[in-house]
């Protein structure tokens, strides 16, 4: 696919679209602008602009357009699969400045906000207000666009869901500048197609999100974590679907190993509340009330205990639970300090989370690597990290590349899929087009081309 | 060795209101937690305890509810627990709190070390320990963010200046208060829950202390006077700056320079 090459020219149209000094070019591009966190790819634009309004949005799309000007939309650019990567040049069209919270209905329990909002403020906003917004991915200063943009999952989807599940209505640029309202402040919504649910998880390639409608929840008044020690991961991983079968709902249920653990408390300067055992469950639950949570931990607690925990170790504060969860929180900031790695976030049925990390215990001996994994055991959604220490170049891709694939093979086998949350960019297109096969891409592949026919859309990703 | 852990149930959240009429806490309808300096207390103490032997004995002055932290003490690895619990102990400022808990101690027995959280988060004063101990008539150590060594008859420890460390060596018996730097408490194990669920606990009332005299407890010991309470004001300057990285690096560099820092 051929693009036109910016010119001067349009530099100088799109100067007159935003003020000059939102639209970077040259040496004003920073190098951070042609990768994302992880993906190996590195690409500069031509140009980057930051819009603030919609209208600027679908004046640059309609400029685009007509002139065939690949765009590529980014966030903070928090993505792990290489999706904000301008692949072909181009725009890059940053949304960090469309960050106003128009209006937060505490009537509705609905948040009307601009893509470009740091979830982590936007977390502090609602929180202040008793509110909640569920989906609680571990990268916080991810926009809100962005974590729409891959359906981010997070932490407490075992018991909320995902952000798909908060995604009530849209405002959204079409490729060729046209702006559509998708959903709106309504709860149910039977009315036709649901495009939104299209964009939500599309990555950028079907059209720009400007305005997001949020829905909200009263924030449970409690919480209390569980740090569950055991002699191996695999007893640990043993006792989720138990807990699912003993119909207790926790908020979270998360999975740690000594050594990942070792590594991000090196990484914080700090000690862990406990180092006994080389293997951790981590289980929060939300409520109303001590007694309440009191009841259900203890239930909770038995069921580990009857499955072979050395004990169950209670985080019934705030200072308790933040030991841990800012640990967990550190887990892959610190192993990128530790090592340059390869990322994989297959999701499986949740009770074959043990088979597969017992898999992935498997390749780490068979191809002599480090294979270090942590993850949301409640919801099926690992996140396993190839580590390349000091492999050379060659030998690092062979191995990555035949770990990856023996692990994507294997989460077929399991009825899995390709990504949990991260998405797909082009990191994990191969394995995506294998996983689903012909047909259902052929489909992908015709709707992209139905919003966007020109191709000009974040092209290259996904499809 | 034997080792007591003087231990404060406190509001859950710092975000109380106070009443402006009386001064006191609002405390309706906000659950209670351990003082949070007091887990560093009880973390010294068991790993005292895990390197010399001994037993670790939490005591604290409240009414019967703060039955709930010396079972979170029992939880966490204490082997007993005493409540000072009487309604003339109520009102108490720090000298009361001070003599209250000291008469206590006398009540209870012979310790080689008590210790205690460096402060409360409810009251902040930092004052209870060091009164303790004056009461006692025994050498005592505040703000000790490090244990150093110890052996059967004395501990080496290092004390935080704000600006400088001081290592201190004190003789048993003595008293330390500690800062959230000497250690990472423990969490409370559900195992010892279910192991210490009947344990009893002792309650002791002014009728057990040796000085019975009530003008020395509660309110009527209490010279303190409350006038008011009320939040501080935030005295806190604020400036935002906005800019690439290098226009703020200069922006920092200038007032670091402006304020003589570097």
């Amino acid at each position: 696919m051929h693009y036109k090459k910016l010119t001067q020219a349009d530099i100088d149209h799109l100067k007159s679209i935003l003020s000059s000094e939102r639209v970077y070019v040259g040496d004003q591009i920073l190098e951070d602008y042609a990768h994302d966190e992880l993906a190996e790819i590195k690409v500069f634009p031509d140009v980057v602009l930051e819009p603030e309004t919609t209208e600027e949005v679908a004046n640059i799309m309609k400029f685009a357009s007509e002139h065939h000007i690949p765009v590529t939309p980014r966030g903070s650019g928090t993505g792990l699969c290489g999706a904000a990567v301008p692949k072909e040049g181009g725009i890059l069209l940053i949304t960090t400045r469309m960050n106003k919270v128009f209006e937060i209905d505490e009537e509705n329990l609905m948040a009307v906000v601009q893509p470009g909002v740091i979830l982590l403020n936007f977390i502090e906003t609602v929180t202040k207000l008793g509110l909640m917004y569920p989906p609680d991915p571990g990268e916080k200063s991810a926009t809100l666009g962005g974590n729409v943009m891959t359906n981010a999952g997070g932490m407490r989807a075992v018991q909320y869901g995902v952000t798909r599940d908060y995604v009530e209505g849209m405002e959204v640029v079409l490729p060729d500048g046209e702006v559509i309202e998708l959903g709106g402040k309504v709860v149910k919504n039977s009315s036709g197609y649901s495009l939104k649910d299209l964009i939500i998880g599309s990555e950028g390639t079907l059209g720009i999100i400007t305005k997001l409608t949020l829905r909200l929840v009263p924030m449970p008044k409690k919480q209390v974590s569980l740090l569950i020690p055991y002699a191996s991961l695999d007893d640990a991983i043993d006792t989720v679907p138990k807990i699912i079968n003993a119909k207790l709902v926790p908020t979270a249920i998360e999975f740690m190993e000594r050594d990942v653990i070792n590594a991000a408390t090196e990484y914080l300067g700090k000690v862990f509340p406990d180092s006994s055992a080389p293997a951790y469950l981590l289980l929060t639950f939300y409520g109303n009330s001590k007694s309440e949570l009191e009841e259900v931990y203890e239930q909770a607690a038995q069921v580990c205990l009857q499955n072979k925990a050395f004990d169950v170790l209670i985080a019934n504060t705030k200072e308790r639970q933040d030991s841990i969860w800012e640990t967990r929180g550190t887990f892959l900031e610190a192993l990128k300090a530790m090592s340059h790695l390869e990322e994989c976030d297959v999701v499986v049925p949740r009770n074959k989370v043990a088979e597969f990390v017992k898999f992935t215990d498997g390749l780490e001996e068979k191809y002599d690597i480090r294979i270090r994994s942590f993850g949301h055991a409640g919801d099926g959604n690992l996140h396993i990290y190839i580590l390349k220490d000091e492999l050379v170049e060659e030998i690092w891709q062979t191995k990555r590349l035949a770990v990856m694939d023996e692990m994507y093979q294997r989460a077929k086998e399991l009825k899995g899929q390709v990504s949990g949350e991260h998405g797909i960019g082009t990191a994990k297109k191969p394995y995506l087009h294998d996983s689903l096969g012909l047909i259902q891409i052929e489909l992908m592949r015709k709707i992209k081309a139905s919003f966007d026919p020109l191709n000009i859309l974040n092209p290259g990703k996904v499809v | 060795m034997d080792i007591l852990v003087c231990i404060k149930q406190v509001p859950e959240t710092n975000e109380v209101e106070v009443d402006e009429k009386t001064g006191v806490l609002k405390r309706d309808g906000i659950d209670s937690k351990m003082n949070p300096y007091d887990l560093y207390a009880i973390e010294t103490a068991l790993q005292l305890k895990e390197e010399q032997g001994g037993r670790v004995t939490v005591l604290t002055m409240g009414p019967p509810q703060a039955e709930e932290i010396i079972r979170e003490g029992f939880m966490m690895g204490a082997d007993a627990g005493y409540i000072l619990s009487d309604r003339r102990f109520a009102g108490a400022d720090t000298l009361a709190t001070g003599y209250t808990l000291a008469s206590g101690v006398k009540k209870i027995g012979e310790f080689d070390l008590l210790i205690c959280g460096m402060q409360t988060t409810d009251g902040d004063t930092a004052q209870v320990g060091p009164a303790i101990a004056e009461i006692l008539q025994i050498p005592h150590v505040a703000y000790v963010n490090k244990i150093e060594g110890v052996t059967e008859t004395n501990l080496t420890v290092q004390k935080d200046m704000a600006d400088s460390i001081e290592r201190v060596e004190v003789s048993f018996p003595a008293l330390i208060t500690v800062t959230k730097e000497v250690n990472q408490p423990r969490l409370p194990s559900f195992k010892r829950k279910l192991e210490t669920r009947d344990w009893e606990i002792k309650m002791l009332t002014l009728d057990d202390f040796a000085d019975r005299k009530e003008e020395h407890y509660g309110l009527k010991g209490s010279p303190t006077q409350v006038e008011r309470i009320f939040p501080p004001e935030s005295n806190v300057e604020k400036t935002t700056w906005e800019g690439s990285g290098e226009e703020l690096a200069g922006l920092i560099y200038n007032k670091l320079k402006e304020m003589k820092f570097v």
